[in-house]
């Protein structure tokens, strides 16, 4: 997909104004951002910091510091491999090792066909079901390695 | 919606909703929280729904959607009130029967009950399954009675009674005076006396103060802060405006994370409605009281849970904590005066104000009153969150609400407060859970995570997962966190390769009193614990893996092999197709298949597949 210019200031505004260009806002604003981008695109970044007045060495500070955020395109499914406690007690890294050989790409990378990007999550909260995969902010629990080859043939 | 200004018209109305309500209908309650949806809840209520509208049962049944009640291993969880017929694991397909059989001509259905392991009992009713029975659930038991996106529920349970009769029968100072009889102290691990912190930012000074709700909760395998704020938001909101008043702010933030999204929904519905009964914003309840509130979504990281970093974060900047010579109380958010609580402490506030603190006083233990919710995950047959009186053992927890460990296994440890916290063995099992009784044992509450371990959990593994996690976590500002958890995770790495040698652990203990004594914040400060206990208690373990090179436990790859046991392997193949490196023989059936250890790269796949037993693990 590529973004004009055009589309890309007004989306970008839009966000902006929900929360009154308040500084303060700034992870919620990028969240929305990488919401609607899957990645926070550089001439965004750029934008942000701009309208909200704070230097770019700032947002992009704050954009590297939180695990949520993403620099580069991901994937059209992005896959969270939780490794909560309760996850990780229950094999959950077994199961995340079965998804990097499957998809040969390492945890926190996109398949090349940007079709897959391989993500982990400190614990969802859903810990009766571990290990748990999200895929696309669906839960699939009770995760086994030989189960991982058909759920990722769920996803075209 | 009309906007109510004065407690007259907040029991007006409050009444005339408890008067629609026939305490005797029929009401279909399903579990809708995170842990439920995850099962699929949203389609079990979706066809309680129709299935209701199709029989043309509108006017003599109600539905509810509700927040979490707790028990998740069973989801999704329906519960009939007002009989309190507790059906399980229920499906879809499930709803017509249900309706037809319990709701209209009051048979059960024993299929959906829960049935008692231990003794292989039937249980009917919600009340009398185990898992809830020895649970005292003040602050949480009313998410299986509200609907949480209905501010009406929550008035009907006698909701903001508390913040009325503060505003117009209680001074500031009476309520703090009120919240430090009680006794309370912090939820969100420290532990500190909430009434004292609210006295001291009172006493601060600077007309501009803010609140703080911290539901940033970043303990992996801790989520009874989501379950609340998520299922009762209002009983958060309300506590929250009741320390606004009591400590004079206006202004309020709620930090919560991202990865909660049911909850940020809930929490923005629920202000909203607040707002729209004039029980949030200007001029409370005509009180002249003004106090709004703010949602702002964390980034995925754990330090922000520390009070300092959050506030940075809240100001648009890294999430970095700062030293505290000043407190926050004194100056925190913007450098103005901040009380920051957490969600659970916050959700206490409305019942101490209510029941009055010497109630609230007499539950608990001398030092630690009240209830705690605690998350009982990992090894345990009954996953899910108690609430439990402080001051019950972790014997009861774990074996009579958590119903022990699954598959007959044996308890090895549980590792409450998350990864600043500490593995208790089975030694100290009847250790009664307090603040000051598990900072004893080296370890801590915490927010409350108790994640279960047996026989096949590898202890020198779980501190390597722990400070892994932290070394991940750990913002980088100052050099005895950063620095040093790598070096522990090195070293903890070469002792689960192999590569472990003399003087390692007394090197792990030295590095660990470094952190604590220099680190600039908690999680520094609190990170060797999971180090330290496992080798107080499980030192045996250690030097299993550093002389025998060995893992005792049958985790750590490099350390262990797959082998097929002849006797028990009947050839049936699903192992060889499992495993992606070829590595296993298919030699005919009823012959046992053959294992090349060149080839195998011990990823479990067989171990997994092989319903039989024949794949160990030594």
């Amino acid at each position: 997909m590529r973004i004009t210019a055009k589309q890309l200031k007004q989306k970008t505004k839009s966000i902006l104004d929900n929360y009154q260009r308040d500084q303060g806002m700034l992870v919620s604003i990028l969240q929305d951002i990488q919401a609607e981008y899957n990645y926070l695109p550089k001439k965004v970044l750029v934008e942000v910091s701009r309208a909200l007045g704070a230097p770019l060495s700032q947002v992009y500070s704050v954009a590297t510091f939180f695990k949520a955020f993403s620099l580069e395109p991901r994937g059209r499914h992005l896959i969270n491999v939780c490794l909560g406690t309760a996850c990780h007690v229950r094999g959950a890294v077994r199961v995340l090792e079965a998804i990097e050989r499957e998809l040969a790409i390492k945890a926190g990378r996109t398949t090349k066909d940007l079709k897959f990007t391989l993500e982990t999550v400190n614990c969802v909260g859903a810990c009766a079901l571990g290990p748990i995969v999200i895929i696309n902010g669906e839960y699939h629990g009770q995760m086994k390695t030989d189960k991982v080859k058909a759920l990722l043939q769920n996803y075209t | 919606m009309n906007r109510l200004s004065s407690p007259d018209e907040l029991e007006k109305l409050r009444k005339s909703i408890i008067k629609q309500r026939d305490p005797n209908k029929p009401c279909i309650t399903i579990c809708s929280g995170t842990g439920c949806h995850a099962y699929g809840c949203e389609r079990v209520a979706a066809a309680v729904k129709q299935e209701v509208k199709q029989q043309g049962l509108e006017a003599k049944v109600d539905v509810r959607t509700t927040g979490c009640h707790g028990f998740c291993e069973r989801g999704t969880l329906v519960v009939i009130k007002p009989r309190n017929i507790f059906y399980q694991r229920v499906s879809v397909d499930d709803v017509p029967e249900i309706i037809s059989e319990t709701v209209l001509k009051a048979n059960i259905i024993d299929r959906l009950l829960y049935t008692d392991p231990n003794t292989g009992k039937k249980i009917v009713y919600e009340p009398e399954v185990p898992f809830y029975k020895k649970q005292k659930r003040l602050v949480f038991g009313n998410n299986g009675y509200i609907d949480p996106t209905l501010i009406d529920d929550y008035l009907a349970v006698g909701g903001y009674a508390a913040l009325s009769k503060v505003l117009f029968r209680m001074s500031p100072e009476e309520v703090i005076r009120e919240v430090k009889k009680s006794g309370l102290r912090g939820r969100g691990g420290g532990g500190f006396p909430t009434g004292i912190k609210w006295e001291t930012c009172r006493r601060a000074k600077g007309d501009t103060k803010y609140i703080i709700c911290n539901a940033d909760e970043g303990d992996p395998g801790a989520y009874m802060d989501r379950s609340l704020i998520e299922g009762n938001p209002h009983s958060v909101l309300e506590g929250m405006i009741i320390g606004a008043y009591a400590v004079g702010g206006h202004q309020g933030y709620i930090y919560i994370r991202n990865e909660y999204p049911l909850a940020v929904r809930n929490v923005q519905i629920a202000i909203k409605q607040a707002e729209e009964y004039g029980l949030l914003g200007k001029d409370i309840l005509g009180s002249g009281f003004d106090f709004s509130i703010r949602i702002n979504r964390g980034g995925g990281a754990f330090v922000c849970g520390e009070s300092s970093a959050l506030m940075a974060s809240l100001e648009g900047k890294v999430g970095e904590p700062r030293a505290k010579y000043i407190h926050t109380v004194e100056r925190g958010l913007w450098d103005k005066p901040t009380n920051l609580n957490n969600v659970e402490t916050w959700a206490n506030i409305p019942l101490i104000i209510n029941q009055g603190a010497d109630w609230f006083a007499e539950i608990g233990t001398p030092r630690s009153k009240g209830t705690k919710i605690f998350s009982l995950v990992g090894k345990v047959n009954n996953t899910g969150l108690v609430e439990v009186p402080m001051g019950m053992t972790l014997r009861e927890v774990i074996f009579d609400l958590g119903g022990g460990i699954p598959k007959g296994k044996k308890f090895k440890g549980v590792q409450t407060g998350g990864p600043s916290g500490g593995v208790i063995p089975e030694s100290l099992l009847d250790l009664p859970v307090d603040f000051d009784e598990l900072t004893k044992a080296g370890s801590m509450m915490g927010s409350g995570g108790m994640i279960v371990m047996d026989e096949d959990n590898c202890m020198v593994d779980i501190a390597k997962y722990f400070i892994s996690f932290l070394e991940g976590e750990s913002c980088g500002k100052c050099v005895p966190c950063r620095e040093g958890l790598k070096r522990m995770r090195e070293i903890l790495t070469d002792i689960t390769e192999g590569r472990g040698k003399d003087g390692d652990i007394e090197l792990l203990e030295r590095l660990s009193t470094v952190l604590i004594d220099s680190s600039l914040c908690a999680l520094g400060a609190t990170a060797p614990n999971p180090v330290l206990t496992t080798i107080r208690y499980f030192r045996d373990e250690y030097e299993a893996h550093i002389k025998d090179k060995k893992c005792p436990a049958g985790v750590c790859k490099e350390l262990i092999t797959y082998q097929i046991i002849d006797e028990k392997c009947p050839g049936c193949g699903l192992c060889v197709k499992a495993c992606p490196t070829e590595a296993i023989t298919f030699m005919g059936k009823k012959k046992p298949v053959i294992l090349d250890q060149e080839k195998c790269i011990k990823c479990g796949a067989c171990y997994d597949v092989c319903k039989l037993g024949a794949i160990k693990v030594e």
